[in-house]
This record gives structure tokens, C-alpha cells and sequence, in this order.
């Protein structure tokens, strides 16, 4: 019944917002810091531990809808070990992946975050996937406060 | 028992024959914006293809025209809200500009600091920000009437509120997240009682039943002519007529005033007085010919058909599984808001979008409303004058497979 949503919901999104990764509070952690979309309610908490620059734990609580649990919970595995720039570049790549204009999708540096690849057909859904990486954008510029999607 | 021919009036309004994603359309976001009839979209184009130029101002043809039937709409208006005269029909953007006008204009001459706003917990937020505002101009303090897990005022805590310090009620009469509608009549006889002016928010409630601001006896009654099956950017504020008078403008500028000199202006009468600038005159002669197609087919004629669909809707809605109603009040208008587990409601509106189905999926400007009941949105599906049992079917069914999808 909903086959044409099939690229937008990849049975990966189900399968992270059934059983998200890395959904826990981070007692000792470096940085902290909200993310919220007014728009639909969409409110987490991410949670990095630091090695010098390098990332290497992550964890999230929060709640919101199956793109975004999905979109966080990947994004919690995927920069794990990763330094800041390559996170941030990663970022870049994220945000290229979900609002470019470019077809072809940058598959080798986004790796399995191309099934998130779908908003892009869903404009009103955009925020959603992106609201995790503007969340990690904040808190590896180290600002302490909520962000906003809006 | 129907008491429209949904059928025919469905022929009325060309956008119901649009396919979304390559299905028939099924709007249900009417609580949203409603859809227009040709009737409306055709006076606007007659109008700027024959009748238009400014009113109020040009002794020449056009303007006599357009001023014909820009005033002729206002009468329109007057009557079918069965006000005691145009003077009392100000036409403004929408609902929200109708609050904010009173709050800064009766608010500010007559609010003062220590005096008391009583709303309620279900507003939209238009009509909870122009009264913060006031409040933090004048130091007036809002005072918010309870409401209970049916998403109904708690009418003893509201009447508890009214005090000596009350200087104004401003309630909504159908709440557009809940669908409940307010005993507003109780409201305005206890609030009369202790001599406080009331406001009714009717952007809900006015497309689905009769409204007679004499017979409610209400102070202001606010709405949006886009909820009314109208063009959007305009509304209207009804005010009686002692108030508005003894109210400062709101805005100054053209067709406001009677004679400007730089030492003095002296202020057009009522309606004038509160329109400033060129009015949005196409907007306003597409609201008198929403009023005209409403009024044919008669106000209590829709509000039974939407009863009809409403009951059937909630009926079928109970009947699913991990489906949680939002606003289960007794007195309720044609709104469904609902959560299912697990699943969020944007995950919600974009598969039902998928099958053609608009429902809206969010705060519905009513975040005081989520916060109480413990969701941060819900999806909404809103009924109109035009829509169906089908489509309610084709709702349903939509919900069960999405529900099945997650799993």
C-alpha cells in the first residue's frame, strides 16, 4: 500500500526507530546539548565523549518521529572514532545527501546513512533527518544551549 | 440521514478533483484552511476583470462598484453573524489580527497594571500571545481556566477565576486542536454578571454552525474568512458598537480618518476608524460569496452533516487498536485528533499524504494543549461540508496499514 515510500521508509529507518542505538544518558559526558524542532516536536539530547579531538562515544535520549530516531541513532554509530573534522565533513556530506540538487549520492562518504537519502524527494521531512547533525554540529562547536531547527 | 447532496457540492469545488500522488484527493485539514468553491474563485475574478478599483475614494464608475460591493459584503457579514449593524463588521487579516486589535486598542485604554485576562487552557496561540504581550506593556496579569483529560473547560475552576480584577474573557468557542466547543453562553452570563466584556475566538467554530452575536451576546466575536471557505488574508472583528466607538484606532492612515492637518487628525466613523489603507478589497467581496454559497445551503444543514461524519469517524477510530482520541468532549465539532503508539505523527501525515489523504500532523498552534496531554503533536483529520463517509473509509484504512507497516 505505501510502495512508493519505500525509499523514504528503508526497513534500516524501522528497524532504528524500533530498536534505536545508543539510546542512553551519558553520565560522564564532555558535551550536551538539545535539539528541538518546533515544527513538529521533535526533541533530543546528544551525549559526546571526548578524546582530544576525537569522538569517542556517543549516546542520545529524546523522542520524534521514525526519520529522525533513525537519523540520530545512525548518526550516534557512525562518528564514533571519528575526529571533529571528519565528523563535521561527514556533516557536510549529510546535509549535501539530504537538500542537494546533485542525483548522484556521494555513496562511499556517507556509507550507510544513504538510506536517509529519501527526504530529498520530501521537503517537509528534511528537517527531521538533518535535525541530529545541526544537534552534533552545536556541540562539537562546543555550544551549551538548545538549537533549534528553525 | 443526510441533509446536503455532498455529491453536488462536491462538484462546487475544483480542487477536490485534483490526484495527489496519483490518487484522489481526500482533504482532511479543513480545520487547517478550508478549500473554495467556484462561486468564491469566480467573484474574485469577475471583480478584477470588471469591477475593480479602490473604494471609498474615486467619484468615477469603477470605484462606485467596487465600493458597492466591497460594502455589500460587509452586509453580508453582518447579517450572517445577525450583528445589529455594519459598523460593527471591521474587516481586518484573519482572526489573529481581530485579537490583536482588541488587545492593543480596548486592551491598552482599559487594562491596566494588577487587572486580570481569564482564558482557557485550549487556545490557539493567537489567542494567548497578543494577550502576554499586553500584559507585558501593561503589567496585567493572564489568568488560564483549566481544562479536564475530555479536553473540557473545567467550568466551576473557570467561573473561580472572574473576580473584580477581571477586566477581560477571551475564550475560543471551538478549540481547533480538540474540536470541543465552549458553553460559551454560560461563560459570557457569568462573566456579564460581574460586568466583563467577552471575547469569543470563533475561527473554528464559525464554518461549522449558526452564529448570532446578539443572541450570544458577546462583546467581540473574531474569525478568519479562510476557515470559512473564503480567500485568505482576510477575517473579520465584530465588536458592539458602544465599545468600538469608545476604542482609540489601531493603526492610522488612509480611509481612517475624516480630516488631517498637521496639528490634528480627526478619526473616521465606525467601520472606517479600524481600516486603515487599502483594504484587501477582492478578499473581502470572496468572503460575501462564501457567505452567499454558505447561506444557501444553510448553517444547520453542514453542522448535521458533520455530526453525521464526525460520529462515524469517531465510531471507527475507536475501533483501532493502539488509536488514542485527543479531545473526547461531549460538546465537540467536527475535528478528530488522534496518536497511535509508537508512531509518530509526521510518520503519520507523510504516509497518509502517500495515499492522497491530508491530514495535519503537528502542535496545531496549541502547544499548551500537547503539553497537557503528554504528546508533542498529533495528527488531525478535520471534517468539512464536503466531505464523505468514503473518505473517512479510505482514512481508516489508512491508519490500519500504517499501523501494520511499523509493526
Amino acid at each position: 500500500m505505501f510502495d512508493e515510500l519505500r525509499d523514504l521508509y528503508q526497513e534500516v529507518i524501522f528497524d532504528h526507530n524500533r530498536n534505536p542505538r545508543n539510546f542512553r544518558v551519558m553520565e560522564n559526558a564532555d558535551r550536551q546539548v538539545e535539539g528541538f524542532n518546533p515544527l513538529c516536536g521533535d526533541r533530543l539530547t546528544l551525549f559526546l565523549k571526548m578524546d582530544g579531538d576525537v569522538i569517542v562515544d556517543a549516546s542520545f535520549q529524546g523522542s520524534g518521529c521514525a526519520i529522525s530516531t533513525a537519523s540520530v541513532s545512525l548518526m550516534t554509530e557512525i562518528i564514533k572514532g571519528k575526529t571533529e573534522a571528519e565528523a563535521e565533513e561527514l556533516f557536510k556530506q549529510f546535509h549535501e545527501m539530504t537538500t542537494g540538487k546533485d542525483e548522484q549520492i556521494n555513496l562511499e562518504a556517507v556509507g550507510k546513512l544513504a538510506v536517509l537519502a529519501g527526504v530529498r524527494e520530501y521537503p517537509a521531512r528534511v528537517k527531521c533527518a538533518t535535525l541530529a547533525w545541526h544537534t552534533l554540529d552545536a556541540a562539537l562547536k562546543n555550544e551549551q544551549k538548545s538549537i533549534s531547527t528553525e | 440521514m443526510t441533509h446536503i447532496d455532498v455529491q453536488k457540492i462536491r462538484q462546487d469545488f475544483p480542487i477536490l478533483g485534483e490526484k495527489i500522488r496519483g490518487k484522489d484527493l481526500v482533504y482532511l485539514d479543513n480545520a487547517a484552511t478550508c478549500q473554495k468553491p467556484q462561486a468564491v474563485i469566480d467573484s474574485i475574478v469577475h471583480l478584477y476583470s470588471h469591477d475593480y478599483a479602490n473604494v471609498h475614494r474615486g467619484v468615477h464608475t469603477l470605484s462606485v462598484r467596487s465600493t458597492d460591493k466591497f460594502e455589500g459584503a460587509r452586509t453580508k457579514v453582518k447579517n450572517f453573524i445577525n450583528a445589529a449593524s455594519e459598523k460593527e463588521i471591521i474587516f481586518v487579516r484573519g482572526a489573529t489580527e481581530a485579537i490583536n486589535l482588541v488587545a492593543q486598542s480596548y486592551g491598552k485604554a482599559n487594562i491596566k497594571a494588577g487587572d486580570e485576562i481569564v482564558i482557557t487552557a485550549m487556545e490557539h496561540h493567537s489567542n494567548i500571545v497578543p494577550w502576554q504581550m499586553l500584559c507585558e506593556q501593561t503589567g496585567a496579569v493572564l489568568k488560564v481556566a483549566p481544562i479536564n483529560l475530555h479536553g473540557e473547560l473545567i467550568y466551576d475552576e473557570f467561573e473561580k477565576l472572574l473576580s473584580d480584577k477581571t477586566k477581560l474573557v477571551s475564550v475560543v468557542h471551538m478549540s481547533n486542536a480538540l474540536g470541543t466547543i465552549n458553553p460559551v453562553e454560560k461563560i459570557i452570563a457569568a462573566a456579564h454578571a460581574k460586568n466583563i466584556p467577552v471575547l469569543l475566538d470563533g475561527a473554528q467554530a464559525i464554518p461549522h454552525m449558526t452564529v448570532d452575536v446578539q443572541k450570544l451576546d458577546c462583546d467581540f466575536y473574531v474569525f478568519s474568512g479562510h476557515k470559512l471557505y473564503g480567500p485568505a488574508g482576510i477575517g473579520v472583528l465584530y465588536g458592539k458598537q458602544a465599545l468600538l466607538e469608545a476604542m482609540p484606532p489601531y493603526q492610522g492612515g488612509g480611509d481612517m480618518i475624516r480630516k488631517v492637518t498637521f496639528e490634528e487628525t480627526e478619526y473616521n466613523a465606525l467601520p472606517y476608524k479600524f481600516e486603515a489603507g487599502t483594504p484587501s478589497i477582492a478578499d473581502v467581496v470572496g468572503l460575501g460569496a462564501a457567505i452567499d454559497y454558505l447561506s444557501a445551503i444553510g448553517m444547520d444543514n453542514i453542522a448535521a452533516h458533520e455530526a453525521e461524519l464526525l460520529a462515524y469517524a469517531t465510531e471507527k477510530a475507536r475501533k483501532i487498536k493502539g488509536l488514542r482520541i485527543i479531545g473526547e468532549a461531549e460538546h465537540k465539532g467536527a475535528i478528530l485528533s488522534f496518536v497511535l503508539d509508537k508512531i509518530h505523527p509526521h510518520d503519520i501525515g507523510t504516509m497518509l499524504d502517500s495515499l492522497g489523504i491530508a491530514v495535519r500532523a503537528g502542535h496545531h498552534c496549541a502547544m499548551p494543549v500537547m503539553d497537557f496531554f503528554k504528546v508533542p503533536a498529533t495528527a488531525r483529520a478535520s471534517f468539512a461540508l464536503y466531505n464523505t463517509k468514503n473518505e473517512i473509509d479510505v482514512l481508516m484504512k489508512g491508519i490500519e496499514s500504517l499501523i501494520e507497516v511499523f509493526g
